[in-house]
């Protein structure tokens, strides 16, 4: 009886639908439009938002352990009279080494923690890399290449030469390639850097990497730790710093924080250091929703405006339907699969409409610059976007269609019946 | 128990206000028995509370005082969804405009109250609605548009929607209000047999005197009340 009933109300639906074929279609691209943007523009917004992410955290570690000797640290004034009032003029930082003490010894008690994916020791100088008169300003990491492709996999980012070769070689290095571009080199070449301190060493390049964004592919080269130690005139133990990649990176926070009260150094977790790109995230996610619930609200509206309009016309069908014995909840439900009827095949529409336009998106040449090498835009094709797309654009519809259907099922066929 | 029963409608003591623009009492005691196979018409100047008694027994209004039964049913004080099933299935209704839905064939429209009842198959549906098409004559005009008819034609198929649950009672509202006088005799005629033939029960609103001289009773109403009957 009752299904019969959904049957009978879904016959009538759909008569009306197809009787006023215009009307339907306009209804429909309503939503069509709206949750077909919505899809292209998630899709592209966070197709960006993972490229730069990603890049990001190619290039920063999930935690990041050194000697920040810039910390503001008390006077000595004020230690010694920490209740008076006291006044130090442009306190310096103390003459300290950025070295990490017993860094061996805090490597192995990271290592031990099992949140650790992944832990490398870094010996970071500034260098100067010297071409023929000109000298380029850059920075050497000395690194365990192994551990540090562990943290950051490197291996994929290799355009010319092999991590391996670097272990083989001792006096290697690995440069970035915009560096290598700068200084006119290839692999097999062979540089010469000079130390902040006056040394200089001549170094090979046994391979080019190439990480994506242009502040460190232009600066960066690695080495071996204990080459750089030797460069630097430090012994076997002088490490500044340690980068950690945990097995879940959105723990780095409190790991971060647990790390730096046990060891006193600073521990910066990814979030700290890249507090811009997190911003820029959230911006772009709210102007993404905000755009396309705009969107979907005033396909929402078009469906009210038609509903209500159809309603109005339909006024004597509905008495009679009520006099004949449909209740208020069978007409109701005529309206309500109206609306619903136009917002799924709207909707699906839609997603076709979004994945079309964000496939034509991703193919579209897009040159990113010497800041990231990006040569077409990024787009995500993540399904889930496609789910929310379909649940968002279905409930606003029932949301524009219920009122309306409601007003249908409150007709009072008296009135309607006797009134001419 | 009920077939005993030889009424298929009484109220009792029926009583309705009207509140706007102010309170006025439209009917006034109004006590009915219609009995089985009658052909009744209720007859009164306008303004004299025909219609909006028929609107109380059609069970569509449910604002009034006293007692309706109808079929042998109890109806003052059922929900508005009940009532609804119970219009399905007992009453069938004739206004003085066809109120046939314009998107449907005449077939489909004689079909739905009966898709709505869901008591028979889809094909015995059509069979029966096919069977009451030619009852009135229609049967060939089943499957054109109800636009595509004459005001005779679509009155007829009204007719035909009316009868395909086979009520206890036919409601008319000025059935043949909207009508020329020809067709007015066909309408009549089709009551007619409806009584003799198939004792159908029918209460008919008029203000056609013509008409109501031909019916088997006549119930007049004056100012709320029932003058005679």
């Amino acid at each position: 009886m009752n299904l019969n009933s959904y049957k009978l109300s879904f016959s009538i639906a759909w008569v009306h639908l197809v009787s006023k074929p215009k009307q339907t279609i306009i209804a429909m691209l309503g939503v069509t439009f709206g949750i077909g943007m919505f899809i292209a523009l998630v899709s592209l917004m966070t197709g960006l938002n993972d490229f730069t992410e990603e890049i990001t955290m190619t290039s920063s570690p999930d935690i990041h352990i050194y000697h920040d000797i810039t910390e503001t640290r008390l006077s000595i004034l004020e230690q010694i009279n920490p209740n008076g009032i006291n006044r130090v003029h442009h306190q310096k930082p103390k003459d300290e080494t950025l070295r990490l003490r017993n860094a061996r010894q805090l490597l192995d008690l990271i290592r031990k923690d099992d949140r650790m994916q992944g832990v490398a020791p870094v010996l970071s100088s500034q260098v100067f890399y010297n071409y023929g008169p000109v000298q380029l300003n850059g920075l050497i990491l000395g690194v365990e290449i192994l551990e540090e492709d562990k943290l950051f996999d490197l291996k994929a980012k290799m355009k010319e030469g092999r991590l391996e070769d670097l272990l083989s070689y001792h006096e290697g290095i690995i440069m970035g390639s915009g560096l290598a571009k700068k200084l006119n080199v290839k692999k097999g070449d062979r540089v010469v850097i000079t130390t902040p301190q006056g040394f200089t060493r001549t170094l090979k390049v046994v391979g080019i990497f190439q990480i994506g964004i242009g502040t460190v592919d232009n600066v960066r080269s690695y080495a071996n730790i204990s080459m750089v130690q030797t460069i630097l005139q430090e012994e076997q133990s002088y490490i500044t710093d340690i980068n950690i990649k945990l097995k879940d990176r959105h723990l780095a926070k409190q790991v971060a924080h647990e790390l730096q009260t046990k060891f006193s150094y600073k521990a910066e977790d990814w979030e700290t250091a890249n507090a811009t790109f997190q911003t820029g995230v959230t911006i772009r996610n709210i102007i993404t929703y905000a755009v396309s619930f705009t969107l979907l609200i005033v396909a929402g509206f078009g469906i009210y405006n038609i509903l209500n309009m159809t309603i109005y016309n339909k006024m004597k069908d509905i008495a009679i339907l009520k006099a004949m014995g449909f209740a208020g909840k069978d007409v109701r439900s005529i309206f309500m699969i109206q609306s619903l009827a136009i917002g799924l095949v709207g909707g699906l529409i839609g997603l076709l409409v979004g994945f079309t336009l964000s496939s034509l998106i991703a193919r579209a040449p897009f040159d990113g610059g010497d800041v990231i090498s990006l040569d077409h835009f990024p787009v995500n094709f993540d399904s889930t976007y496609y789910i929310t797309g379909i649940i968002f654009g279905v409930v606003t519809t029932a949301v524009a269609g219920y009122m309306p259907s409601r007003k249908a099922a409150q007709v009072d066929p008296i009135e309607i019946l006797r009134g001419q | 128990m009920t077939a005993i029963v030889n009424y298929v409608l009484r109220t009792q003591d029926i009583i309705k206000y009207f509140y706007d623009p102010e309170k006025f009492q439209v009917l006034k005691n109004i006590s009915l028995t219609v009995n089985r196979g009658e052909f009744l018409s209720l007859v009164g100047k306008s303004g004299c509370g025909k219609s909006t008694l028929m609107y109380v027994l059609s069970t569509m209004d449910t604002d009034y005082q006293g007692q309706l039964e109808i079929a042998g049913m109890q109806l003052t004080g059922k929900s508005q969804n009940e009532l609804a099933q119970f219009r399905n299935r007992h009453i069938g209704f004739v206004f003085q405009f066809h109120y046939l839905l314009p998107e449907f064939t005449v077939l489909q429209n004689v079909m739905i109250p009966a898709l709505k009842l869901g008591q028979f198959s889809n094909e015995e549906i059509e069979h029966r609605a096919i069977e009451k098409l030619s009852v009135l004559g229609m049967q060939e005009h089943a499957k054109k548009r109800t636009s595509k008819l004459s005001g005779g034609q679509q009155q007829r198929v009204a007719i035909a929607r009316a009868l395909i649950n086979d009520p206890d009672i036919i409601m008319g509202d000025e059935p043949t209000g909207n009508l020329d006088s020809y067709n007015s005799g066909v309408v009549f005629d089709i009551f007619r047999e409806l009584t003799s033939v198939y004792k159908q029960t029918i209460i008919a609103v008029t203000h056609d005197d013509e008409f109501a001289k031909k019916t088997d009773r006549v119930v007049v109403m004056s100012d709320g009340q029932i003058a005679t009957s």
